[in-house]
């Protein structure tokens, strides 16, 4: 739901988007390394003042995909009423993105959740730890490979007895 | 020799009448964690009125509980912290794993939810459902005071026994499951060893 001008001045800023729209939503796949500079022409140049989420989705093993995980972007103009959809795709070793933290404060904890789950480092973010988890926990756990009932972690207490209360 | 007593006097046993007291005035400690906590509110407002039953004071410091009622899921996170509130209650104390996820798990078979908190620290009843009524909490609280009023002593003996130093449930640790790599999910009914 993004206006036609507002596409068309986005498109010719930066080419190597692509573009599609599904069910009235319309979506754009950035390469990595414009991810920053799309994501602040966007916010300065557009009125997308308005970072509703960031997430992450985990293709591995999906049908016809070739990355492995997708960053999702959502984004809102509160002057305009568009919406956008932004993605970008990165792939192991290198999982790094640049932080959207200096554009928007609320990406913090946003970033924050998607590191914990699925441990995509956001390069720039003023305090990344993990939000959801123990600080000791080690996986990532809403990574396709990490199985549902955990690696033993939630066994890994120790046992109090009556005596010991 | 036959003693004269007055006809308003009962002998009995010190074990039993500290145990008798003890029931009365169970003070219940709220670890309510998810909507069984909303049945255990409800359990102490007007309509069910725990208070029948002498154990309508809860307290939310456990210095002043003696009987721990967990009401929820308790997640990997949250375990240390209910230990440690376990350990701060003074004797004697008891507990009440209430709902099908407190004491199993319940549908939450996942990595952070810890499958039952009798696997790490003493349960003394446990409530079915999901969440269970009032009523079954109720009784729960009924059968301990029964529990307690049969075995209660004044020096607490009856925690020192060999049987209640263990685990309600053994301790089966769940396989550790790591998949091959490439691999994100298992065939129904295939299990790594």
């Amino acid at each position: 739901m993004i206006q036609p001008p507002t596409q068309t001045a986005v498109a010719a800023a930066f080419p190597a988007l692509v573009w599609s729209e599904f069910r009235g939503g319309t979506r754009a796949v950035v390469p990595r390394d414009e991810l920053y500079k799309t994501l602040e022409f966007l916010r300065d140049r557009h009125h997308f003042d308005l970072l509703v989420d960031i997430t992450c989705v985990d293709y591995l093993n999906y049908r016809g995909a070739t990355d492995r995980f997708g960053l999702v972007y959502l984004l809102a103009a509160t002057e305009t009423n568009e919406r956008l959809t932004v993605r970008t795709f990165v792939n192991e070793p290198d999982l790094v993105v640049p932080s959207a933290v200096p554009l928007w404060k609320g990406a913090d904890w946003m970033e924050r959740e998607v590191w914990d789950m699925f441990g995509i480092q956001f390069e720039g973010h003023p305090d990344l730890r993990r939000i959801l988890m123990p600080e000791e926990f080690t996986a990532f756990p809403l990574r396709k490979d990490y199985p549902l009932q955990g690696r033993g972690e939630r066994h890994n207490f120790p046992v109090l007895t009556r005596e010991e209360g | 020799m036959a003693i004269e007593v007055p006809e308003n006097v009962v002998v009995s046993r010190l074990d039993s009448l500290a145990s008798w007291c003890r029931k009365n005035s169970l003070w219940p400690m709220p670890f309510a964690t998810a909507c069984c906590g909303i049945e255990l509110m409800a359990t102490g407002a007007s309509r069910h009125d725990l208070a029948r039953f002498g154990a309508e004071v809860f307290r939310f410091s456990p210095r002043q509980c003696d009987l721990m009622i967990v009401a929820g899921r308790v997640v990997m996170k949250m375990l240390p912290v209910l230990q440690r509130i376990w350990q701060q209650m003074h004797e004697p104390k008891w507990c009440i794993s209430m709902g099908a996820c407190a004491s199993t798990g319940g549908v939450f078979d996942t990595y952070s939810v810890v499958q039952g908190i009798d696997r790490f620290i003493p349960v003394d009843m446990y409530v079915p459902g999901c969440p269970p009524r009032p009523e079954q909490l109720i009784q729960a609280i009924i059968d301990l005071q029964d529990t307690i009023q049969r075995e209660g002593t004044i020096s607490g003996r009856e925690f020192a026994t060999r049987q209640r130093q263990q685990p309600k449930r053994a301790l089966v640790e769940l396989p550790v499951i790591t998949l091959p790599r490439g691999v994100s999910h298992l065939p129904q009914g295939v299990r790594i060893e």
